[in-house]
């Protein structure tokens, strides 16, 4: 049955929803025109804002720093997800993230899941995952974390979800993916099951685990997969590991990043988005830049040396505040290799680190300081 | 009835209670041996004599602590990164043992301190790393927000907490993460693996000022 009249929030969404939609259909100049006018309207009405949050990119074509925005996909990272009778919480975010995605308009071209998607790496962890991740509307591009990996060396995850290691191209942009959390066998020696060895590498600050690698086999393959580009050639590389060096102790590093690095380092613009960190982590060594992603799960405190330059912290967790400090979110690519990297942050006002930001090495369009910074 | 008669009872009722007493202890005995291990619940109901109920205790408390390995501080160490204990060899040097009570200080006074303190932060750094010892229903540990500690900060308790509704300790904000995001049950303040905690935490954050009530 039709109700018969629509109740207040219902119009309210609805008026949004138009709002929004003509909104996307402005170039940068009208949309000023228009929100100026809006912004007279609702002060004249004696309302304050017409809603409580501002869209993050309206402007589409042509940018002022050059280079065309081609598209722009979601991200979803670190869902540590154990057996759904064992922990629902871990469950519930990543389905968080899902609905969030799912909600985005227009729908983004294909989602990037950042790896650690079981706690475990167990079978019935990684099909939760797989089973939660199949609600997603558009197509899924998933990485291998440490997490998912090491109780039967990626046997069940390559089953459900391929190649650790591959590229494609999107749109004119080149796409890479890593298996970067390759670590020197510390286990044999000892004698351990695969589930003591799994445990192990689960502890982030567990001294008995080696740091993480690329290594050989897949620095050759890289180099290979690049040789057909061009040095304008736009390049996103995913790893799960940061791939460069700040803080050994906890696996926020990669042993043979420098050797990586060379391997990018001809490329006008490269891009390198990684999870692992679970906090807003941002860096640039020549002209690769780094972006970390925000986890569903809990956020990493950050670390105590090595913070990159360019890093704005994200405000330190409130531990009062269930699921603050974790997210998930999108990022915009630019024809040149160059992203805007938006957080959604689930209890904060989203945070964007710019292209501006980056290629300005930080001196233009910085996102905002943290409020409360880490002790 | 006359008076001596009732004493031949009385006697007679003790000497039969002793006996039962008698039987049902060597009873008891070779039962414990038999069926092994019974539970301190049974024991209290009377079914075995004192030497069944502290072999029962004792049982429970093996049962709770089960065997660690004779080198289960050094493996501890070599998981988990643990601040040391300050070095107080210097009072092994100068004119030490003069103008207090204690006496000459030996090597072994030293040692005794260090091992110990560190073990107890040993000790911390085991719960801290551990759903199953922090008693979590849903594989929750603290290491896993927590790594070395990081970001605990209890330099600057006790601090108003508007949450809590009153003046936090850190033992107060180790029981909330206990509650919450581990879904476990409180410790008491003086519950060894809450001592155990906090010891760990403390040792940590080696060498940072106090600066209580800072948010």
């Amino acid at each position: 049955m039709k109700p018969r009249h629509k109740s207040v929030e219902t119009r309210y969404m609805e008026e949004r929803q138009a709002f929004f939609d003509d909104l996307k259909k402005l170039d940068r100049r009208s949309f000023l025109k228009v929100s100026a006018a809006a912004l007279g309207i609702t002060a004249a009405n004696g309302l304050v804002a017409p809603t409580s949050f501002q869209p993050v990119k309206l402007a589409y074509g042509a940018t002022p720093e050059g280079g065309e925005k081609s598209f722009r996909f979601a991200y979803i990272s670190d869902s540590h997800l154990y057996e759904k009778d064992v922990n629902d919480r871990f469950a519930r975010s990543l389905m968080r993230a899902v609905d969030d995605v799912n909600r985005l308009e227009p729908q983004p071209d294909f989602v990037f899941y950042g790896g650690d998607l079981a706690q475990l790496g167990q079978a019935a962890e990684l099909e939760l995952g797989a089973q939660i991740l199949k609600n997603l509307k558009v197509p899924l591009k998933i990485m291998v974390g440490e997490h998912d990996w090491y109780l039967d060396m990626g046997e069940k995850w390559q089953a459900l979800f391929g190649k650790p290691t591959e590229s494609w191209d999107h749109k004119g942009v080149h796409f890479v993916k890593l298996l970067s959390v390759i670590e020197e066998d510390f286990w044999t020696a000892r004698g351990m099951k695969p589930m003591e060895r799994m445990q192990t590498v689960a502890g982030l600050d567990n001294g008995v685990q080696k740091p993480f690698t690329v290594g050989p086999d897949q620095r050759a393959w890289l180099k290979k997969d690049l040789e057909k580009l061009a040095d304008d050639a736009p390049v996103v590389v995913f790893s799960h590991s940061p791939l460069y060096k700040i803080y050994k102790n906890w696996n926020f590093w990669t042993d043979d990043a420098d050797e990586v690095q060379a391997i990018l380092k001809r490329f006008k613009n490269v891009t390198v988005i990684h999870g692992h960190t679970h906090q807003m982590l941002t860096n640039r060594i020549g002209n690769i830049h780094f972006h970390g992603l925000l986890a569903t799960a809990w956020p990493w405190p950050y670390a105590p040396e090595g913070m990159p330059e360019l890093t704005v912290q994200m405000t330190r967790p409130d531990p009062f505040n269930p699921q603050d400090g974790c997210g998930d979110g999108e990022v915009c690519v630019y024809s040149d290799g160059m992203v805007d990297k938006i957080h959604n942050f689930w209890n904060r006002n989203p945070v964007t680190v710019t292209r501006a930001y980056m290629s300005s090495r930080g001196r233009q369009s910085g996102p905002a300081k943290p409020n409360r910074p880490a002790y | 009835m006359r008076k001596n008669t009732r004493s031949v009872l009385l006697a007679a009722l003790c000497a039969a209670c002793a006996a039962v007493l008698w039987a049902t202890y060597n009873y008891s005995v070779a039962a414990d041996c038999d069926a092994g291990i019974q539970s301190v619940a049974e024991v209290a109901a009377g079914k075995v004599g004192g030497k069944g109920l502290a072999d029962a205790h004792m049982d429970q408390w093996k049962r709770r602590n089960p065997v660690r390995s004779k080198d289960w501080v050094a493996e501890e160490k070599e998981r988990h990164k643990i601040q040391p204990p300050a070095d107080n060899s210097y009072l092994l040097k100068g004119e030490q043992g003069k103008g207090h009570s204690y006496g000459q200080y030996t090597e072994l006074d030293i040692l005794t301190w260090s091992r110990e303190t560190e073990k107890m932060v040993v000790e911390g750094s085991r719960i801290f790393h551990s759903a199953t010892e922090l008693g979590s229903t849903v594989a929750v540990s603290c290491d896993m927000c927590h790594p070395d500690a990081a970001n605990t900060h209890p330099e600057t308790y006790p601090k108003f907490q508007a949450q809590m509704g009153r003046v936090a300790l850190l033992r107060d904000m180790i029981n909330w993460c206990i509650e919450h995001p581990v879904r476990g049950k409180r410790f008491e303040a003086d519950d060894p693996k809450m001592r155990a905690l906090e010891a760990y935490i403390f040792a940590q954050r080696k060498g940072t000022p106090l600066n209580y009530g800072k948010h």
